[in-house]
């Protein structure tokens, strides 16, 4: 990659045109286009079956694309082999494999080290710094099916940072972890920011999405809204995206529940309210148990 | 004491068999973890009845059957490949029907040969008294080449079991390293037929790896582990056949299934 003068000219890091994907004969993505600059925190939302995962599976080369073109670093898909790291559901991954925290994290280092070498001390290193910055010092010999789900998810967090990506992708990291996952998380979104890391997170949790990013996409199927999360929030984007699952208020002038079912194997409803005059404030997520709106 | 374990040394055919048995023992065992992380059993099993065929058309041309074997094993292999590539097929049903058609092929051409009773038996349940040397050397040969490959594909072979996702980010070679790792398969279960049998192959690739796997939570010590006990089965069981005059390859696996229950019973982690 050629280093420029001007960081304005470079190309976006990530770029989508025109993009299209599915599973056999279902379309999930129908001429999907955006980009994301350099160092952007991004994340995508959308109802269940919208097409997060899909993006994501794309992304890492899991998915052909149908049609259209993925260019990152203003190249075709592909050509960067390393520079991509995504953080799975945890329900993808077989926990109960006899690996340890530190040899999870330094699966992350095999694409910089080839077939034959054997890992270097900056490779032990960078592990060795990711699982601290992780909080999972003490784990580090730990099988890793004796881990909590939080702990879990930690360490595909410290293996997709000891891969040095350019571009994170996480699948869902805040949905059923515990609050100091969550926390560690959201200072790793700090800490990712200021190293220029790309990143996009799937949530389901559109308050989230609103206060922690500066960039939202909305999705279902088709991009429906892409922008500052005010901009994106607006009822008519809302109601394009969840259709049937959107409450309008008429009494607190444009704003609007959304009922959210969250990804399969999740047994509870996500419900967040929204104001598309004050998106950033913090809305309280209202419980199926304590509104009765979201009892029908 | 030492006489008893001595004396049935004094055979070369006894020194040669326990050669074998010890080298099959440490090869299934090792290649048996993978059959165990990857929930493989099923085809463990499968492919090792289905090379009944080769070995049948190997031993009407008078050919050499750990030849025939192998063919028929790749084939095998290979054949579950293309059914279930791009999913057009679910893999066990695929496993299904070329396991029971390779067998009924393999039964079929066997019961044209006259003589068949005793061959069947020894490809069935293995007759680790009749190895010869050019076996031995055909095992030690292969073996090693499977444990090379094992060697060199360590870290991909444990990537591609544990999370496929991010092999697909770090861009490996998933399908070839699958394919690589079924043709390991079929090389395990062809040097294995003439010490434990077509029948009993997948108990030595299952039972050992399973026992280690209780025991320890790191793949290359499990690795370790059951190999150790695959050897340590081979050569009890040997002994037992010996002594109790009963079939080696049945005397081995029965060692196998005693260790795994008594490490059940008093599992302390390592």
């Amino acid at each position: 990659m050629v280093n420029q003068t001007h960081p304005t000219h470079e190309p976006a890091r990530l770029e989508l045109d025109h993009v299209s994907a599915g599973y056999n004969g279902a379309l999930i993505l129908d001429d999907v286009s955006f980009q994301v600059a350099h160092g952007g925190q991004l994340a995508v939302v959308g109802p269940n079956g919208a097409g997060k995962s899909t993006l994501f599976k794309l992304l890492v080369g899991l998915l052909p694309v149908r049609s259209g073109q993925v260019r990152i670093h203003g190249k075709p898909l592909g050509l960067h082999q390393d520079c991509v790291a995504y953080m799975p559901q945890r329900e993808e991954v077989d926990w109960r494999f006899p690996v340890t925290v530190a040899d999870v994290v330094m699966m992350g280092r095999f694409g910089k080290q080839g077939w034959l070498r054997r890992a270097s001390r900056y490779d032990h290193e960078i592990v060795m710094h990711s699982l601290e910055q992780m909080g999972l010092t003490d784990f580090a010999g730990r099988a890793i099916s004796e881990l909590s789900g939080g702990q879990q998810q930690r360490v595909f967090l410290a293996r997709a940072l000891a891969q040095e990506p350019h571009i994170l992708l996480m699948d869902e990291p805040f949905t059923g972890v515990d609050i100091a996952t969550q926390e560690t998380t959201l200072a790793l979104l700090d800490e990712l920011r200021s190293r220029q890391v790309t990143v996009m997170v799937s949530t389901h949790d559109l308050n989230m999405a609103a206060q922690r990013f500066e960039q939202v996409l909305l999705i279902n199927h088709r991009l429906i809204a892409i922008g500052e999360p005010r901009e994106v929030f607006r009822s008519e984007n809302l109601r394009a995206a969840f259709s049937g699952q959107v409450l309008f208020l008429p009494e607190t002038e444009g704003g609007a529940i959304v009922i959210d079912q969250c990804c399969p194997g999740d047994d509870h409803n996500h419900v967040h309210t929204h104001t598309h005059q004050h998106p950033l404030n913090a809305q309280d997520h209202i419980h199926p148990t304590t509104d009765p709106t979201a009892e029908r | 004491m030492l006489e008893w374990l001595l004396s049935p040394l004094s055979y070369t055919f006894m020194q040669r068999g326990l050669l074998a048995a010890l080298m099959v023992g440490v090869l299934c065992s090792i290649i048996g973890c993978y059959v165990v992380l990857r929930s493989m059993a099923f085809l463990g099993d499968a492919m090792a009845h289905a090379i009944l065929p080769g070995v049948a058309v190997a031993y009407l041309f008078q050919g050499n059957l750990t030849i025939g074997a192998l063919v028929a094993a790749i084939l095998v292999a290979l054949g579950i490949g293309l059914f279930t590539r791009e999913g057009t097929i679910k893999e066990d049903t695929a496993i299904g029907i070329l396991f029971a058609g390779a067998l009924s092929l393999g039964v079929a051409l066997i019961s044209t040969i006259r003589t068949s009773g005793t061959d069947l038996t020894h490809i069935m349940f293995g007759n680790v008294l009749s190895v010869s040397p050019q076996d031995l050397w055909i095992t030690a040969g292969l073996g090693l080449l499977v444990l090379v490959v094992v060697g060199l594909c360590y870290r991909p072979f444990m990537i591609i079991s544990f999370d496929p996702v991010l092999a697909a980010t770090l861009r490996l070679p998933a399908e070839l390293l699958r394919n690589l790792m079924l043709v390991l398969l079929a090389v395990t279960i062809v040097v294995s037929m003439q010490t434990v049998g077509v029948g009993l192959a997948a108990a030595m690739l299952i039972t050992p790896a399973a026992t280690a796997y209780l025991l320890t939570r790191r793949l290359a010590a499990m690795m370790l582990i059951s190999a150790g006990l695959g050897a340590l089965s081979s050569l009890i069981g040997l002994y037992l056949s010996y002594y109790a005059n009963i079939a080696s390859g049945a005397a081995i696996v029965l060692v196998a299934t005693a260790l795994f229950i008594l490490v059940f019973a008093f599992r302390r982690r390592l």
